[in-house]
C-alpha cells in the first residue's frame, strides 16, 4: 500500500517535472522535499539541526507536503547517485547539506532541470535550478571568541578545525579575534581532523589540545565528542556546535552556536508552493534568526555573560561587524584598515589566517 | 542434544547452498528487525532486492549496480587468490588509494596534454601503487616474518593521511581556490574513464572486472601456479615437498591482490568519483573482504557475490530515503549477510548430529 502511495507521488513528481517552467511560476500543490545528510541523524550537531529543519517544513505545510532523507551520504560518486535516485524519485526540490555535495549537485542539476537543487555552504550556482544558503556561523564564533578569551585560564585556548575551506577558516579567524579583543595574551592551537563527523578522532583531538594546556576548546566537527572529552576533567570549558547540546550543561558547555535552518527551509519550499520561489544564495545571520547563542550558563561570570549578550546584539543590530578593521593577516600584511568592514566576497575566498594566529593552513 | 561432528571431506552440497541459505535467513533476520522498527518487512526486502532490478528506474540503478560492484570485484578476486593461500591482506582499502593517488598523479602531472597514451600510463602506475603499498607487507613477512595481517591494515591509515597531503597539497586543483581536492577529471578527456556507453554504468574499471574474473578462473583451474596457491591453502606441508616456496607465494599474492586493488582505486577516481579528495575511498577495500568469502573466494561465485552486495547497497539506500528506515538499519543488514554467512559456512565441513542426551 505504501508503494503505491510512493509510486503515485513519484508519478506526481514526474508530471510536475514536465511542466515545471510553468507550475513554478504557478505554485504547485503538492511538493516533496528531500534532504541528503553527510551524518546520521543522531550525531547531535550538525545533520542533527538540518533535520529539525526538515520536520519544520514537515509542521508548517502538513499534507501539502512530503519529506524524504538519506543519512550518512558520502561526498563523491555515492552522492551524484542519491541525488539522482532522489530527482527519479519525484522530488521538487533537493537540500544537499554539506559542502562535499558541491560538484555532485551541479552534475545531477544539469540533468533534472526541473527539480530545484539547494547546496549548503557551497559557491557553485553552474544551473538556473541550484541555489546556495549558507549562515554567518562567524558571527556567533565571535561571541563564544569572547567568553573563550575571558574563562581560559591558561591563555591557551583550541580549535578542533575539519577541512581548510573557507567556512571553517572564517571561523577560526573570528573566534580568535574576538578572543584576543579581551585578552591579549590568549593563544590559539588550531587541530585539524578533515573530517566532519568521527566522534573518535574528534575526541582525539580534543585529548591532544587538554594536553597542551588548552582549557577551552571549540568544535568545527559534529559530534558531541569533543565537549565529552572536555567533562572528564574538572574546569575545562567548551561549547555546542551546531546544536545546543544541553546535555553538558552548565560545564563544559558553557553556552552554544545553534544552526537554525528551519526559517530558511521553511521559507523555501513555501516559495514553490506558491510559486514565487527563485535562484538565490542566501547568508542570514543572528539577525536573521539562522544563527542562535545558546543560553549561556551560570558557570560564566555575569559579567562575561553581559558582555557576550551585548556583542550578541550588537551584531545582530548591525551596529558591529565581526570583521573590521584594522586587521592584519598572517604575514603583518594589511588586510582591512581602520574601521573597514570585510567585504562578503573576502570571507567567503577566506585562505589566510589573521595576525597572530601560530600555524599553517595545511595546503 | 545437538553435537558438531567433521566431515571426512568438505560437502559439495552445502559449499554451493550456504550464500543461498545465507542470503534467505538474512533476509528474515533482517525482516524481523525491519518490522521491529516499525516498517513492513516485505515492502523493505522488496526495495532492496527488487526495486534495483525491476522497478520503476531500473533502467538508471541497473547501471549504478555495474558502478558499485566493478570495484568490490576487482579488489575481491586479488584478495581471494591470496585467502585461499592462506595469505590475508587486510589492508586492500589502502592499496585502492595508493593507486589511485599515483594514477591520479601522473594524469594530473602532464595536465591538460591530450594524448592517447595518457590514460593507458595511468592505468599502469595505478597497478604499480597498489602494487608497491601491498609489497610493504610482503617483504616485511619474508624477511622479518611479520604478520601481514596487522601491517597491511595499519597501511591504510598511513595511506588515509597520504591521501589526505594529496587533496590539500601536492594533487590540490590549482583553481580551486584553496579548497580541498584535485582537478575534476571529467573535464580533462585525455585521463578520463567515462561510460563507455552512456546509461549503463560501465566503464573501464567494470570491463577489467569481468576480465580478471575469467583470468583468475583460468589461473585457479588451468595453470599450476593456480593448483599451487590452492594447494598452499590446503595442505602446506604438501605444498611444501611439492617445491611451492611460501615466501615466492607471499610476494605474489599479496601484489596481485595489491595492483588490483590499485587498479581499481584508479578507475575510480577517474570515473565515478572523479577526483582525489580526502574522503575518496568509502571502504570497497574492507567490503571486498565480505564480497570474496560471499563468493566462496571462486572468481565466478565473486562476481555475483560483488552484484549482490552493490544491490544491498542501492536497494538499502533506496529503502532508508524511500521508506524512511535509518541508514544503520541497513548496515546492520548487510552485517548480517556476513554473519550468516559465516555461521552457515560451518556446515561445509560439519554435519550436525542429533543425539540423546548421554547416550555417547
Amino acid at each position: 500500500m505504501l508503494r503505491r502511495t510512493l509510486l503515485a507521488t513519484a508519478a506526481a513528481g514526474l508530471g510536475l517535472m514536465a511542466t515545471a517552467a510553468a507550475s513554478a511560476a504557478a505554485g504547485m500543490d503538492h511538493v516533496k522535499a528531500c534532504f541528503v545528510y553527510v551524518g546520521p541523524i543522531g550525531d547531535g550537531g550538525w545533520t542533527f539541526q538540518h533535520h529539525q529543519g526538515a520536520l519544520a517544513v514537515k509542521e508548517a505545510y502538513g499534507d501539502k507536503v512530503e519529506v524524504q532523507w538519506q543519512e550518512s551520504v558520502p561526498e563523491g560518486a555515492d552522492a551524484e547517485r542519491v541525488l539522482t535516485q532522489m530527482a527519479l524519485g519525484g522530488c521538487n526540490i533537493i537540500f544537499t547539506t554539506s559542502f562535499g555535495y558541491m560538484d555532485a549537485t551541479n552534475a545531477v542539476a544539469a540533468k533534472f532541470p526541473n527539480v530545484m537543487f539547494e547546496h549548503a555552504t557551497g559557491y557553485k550556482r553552474e544551473h538556473p535550478n541550484v541555489s546556495t544558503y549558507n549562515a554567518r556561523f562567524y558571527e556567533g564564533r565571535a561571541v563564544v571568541g569572547t567568553i573563550a578569551g575571558r574563562m581560559t585560564k591558561t591563555n591557551k585556548i583550541g580549535y578542533i578545525a575539519s577541512f581548510p575551506i573557507p567556512e571553517v577558516i572564517m571561523g577560526i579567524n573570528s573566534y580568535y579575534l574576538h578572543a584576543k579583543k579581551v585578552n591579549p595574551d590568549v593563544q590559539l592551537s588550531v587541530v585539524w581532523a578533515f573530517t566532519w563527523f568521527d566522534p573518535a578522532k574528534e575526541a582525539d583531538a580534543a585529548k591532544a589540545l587538554i594536553d597542551q594546556g588548552v582549557d577551552v576548546i571549540t568544535a568545527h566537527t559534529d559530534s558531541t565528542a569533543p565537549l565529552a572529552e572536555l567533562a572528564k576533567t574538572p574546569g575545562l570549558v567548551g561549547f555546542g556546535q551546531a546544536s545546543d547540546m544541553e546535555a553538558y550543561k552548565p560545564l563544559p558547555r558553557v553556552s552554544s552556536i545553534i544552526d537554525n535552518w528551519a526559517p530558511y527551509y521553511v521559507k523555501r519550499v513555501g516559495e514553490l508552493l506558491d510559486g514565487t520561489y527563485a535562484q538565490t544564495d542566501a547568508w542570514e545571520g543572528i539577525a536573521g534568526g539562522e544563527v542562535k547563542i545558546g543560553e549561556i550558563t551560570d558557570a560564566v561570570p555575569p559579567e562575561v555573560k553581559a558582555e557576550a549578550e551585548a556583542l550578541r546584539d550588537a551584531i545582530a543590530a548591525g551596529t558591529y561587524h565581526p570583521f573590521t578593521g584594522p586587521i592584519n593577516k598572517q604575514d603583518g600584511t594589511p588586510w582591512l584598515a581602520e574601521g573597514q568592514v570585510a567585504p562578503d566576497g573576502d570571507l567567503l575566498g577566506m585562505n589566510f589566517f589573521v595576525e597572530g594566529i601560530t600555524g599553517a593552513i595545511p595546503n | 542434544m545437538l553435537a558438531l561432528e567433521k566431515r571426512p571431506n568438505p560437502s559439495r552440497f552445502w559449499l554451493y547452498a550456504t550464500p543461498v541459505v545465507a542470503v534467505a535467513l538474512t533476509m528474515v533476520a533482517g525482516g524481523v528487525m525491519f518490522a521491529i522498527l516499525g516498517k513492513n518487512p516485505f515492502e523493505v526486502v522488496r526495495t532492496i532486492f527488487w526495486v534495483p532490478l525491476f522497478g520503476e528506474f531500473a533502467w538508471y540503478l541497473r547501471g549504478q549496480l555495474l558502478v558499485k560492484a566493478g570495484p568490490l570485484i576487482l579488489i575481491a578476486v586479488g584478495l581471494s587468490l591470496g585467502f585461499r593461500a592462506g595469505i590475508w591482506n587486510i589492508g586492500a582499502e589502502g592499496q585502492y588509494i595508493m593507486g589511485a593517488i599515483f594514477g591520479a598523479a601522473v594524469g594530473l602531472a602532464v595536465f591538460p596534454t591530450e594524448n592517447r597514451l595518457i590514460f593507458p600510463v595511468m592505468i599502469l602506475a595505478g597497478l604499480f601503487g597498489g602494487w608497491i603499498w601491498a609489497m610493504i607487507p610482503a617483504i616485511l613477512k619474508t624477511r622479518f616474518n611479520t604478520n601481514e595481517i596487522l601491517v597491511s591494515l595499519m597501511l591504510v591509515y598511513v595511506a588515509q593521511t597520504i591521501l589526505a597531503m594529496a587533496s590539500t597539497n601536492f594533487l590540490r586543483n590549482p583553481e580551486g581556490s584553496g579548497f580541498p581536492g584535485s582537478r575534476n577529471f571529467s573535464s580533462y578527456p585525455a585521463a578520463s574513464n567515462p561510460e563507455l556507453i552512456a546509461g549503463t554504468g560501465i566503464h573501464w574499471g567494470v570491463v577489467t572486472a569481468v576480465f580478471v574474473v575469467v583470468a583468475a578462473h583460468v589461473l585457479l583451474q588451468r595453470h599450476l601456479l593456480g593448483f599451487q596457491i590452492k594447494l598452499a591453502g590446503q595442505a602446506p606441508r604438501a605444498a611444501r615437498f611439492h617445491g611451492v616456496s611460501p615466501n615466492r607465494l607471499v610476494v605474489l599474492c599479496m601484489g596481485v591482490s595489491g595492483a588490483l586493488a590499485g587498479v581499481a582505486g584508479l578507475f575510480e577516481v577517474t570515473g565515478p568519483a572523479g577526483q582525489i579528495s580526502i574522503d575518496f575511498n568509502v571502504g570497497y577495500g574492507f567490503t571486498a573482504i565480505i564480497v570474496a568469502f560471499l563468493g566462496r573466494l571462486n572468481p565466478v561465485g565473486i562476481l555475483f557475490a560483488g552484484l549482490l552486495m552493490a544491490l544491498t547497497y542501492i536497494g538499502g539506500e533506496m529503502a532508508a530515503t524511500n521508506l524512511g528506515l535509518p541508514s544503520a538499519a541497513i548496515q546492520a543488514f548487510q552485517g548480517m549477510l556476513l554473519f550468516f554467512l559465516l555461521a552457515v559456512d560451518v556446515m561445509t565441513n560439519y554435519r550436525i548430529r542429533f543425539a540423546a542426551m548421554g547416550a555417547r
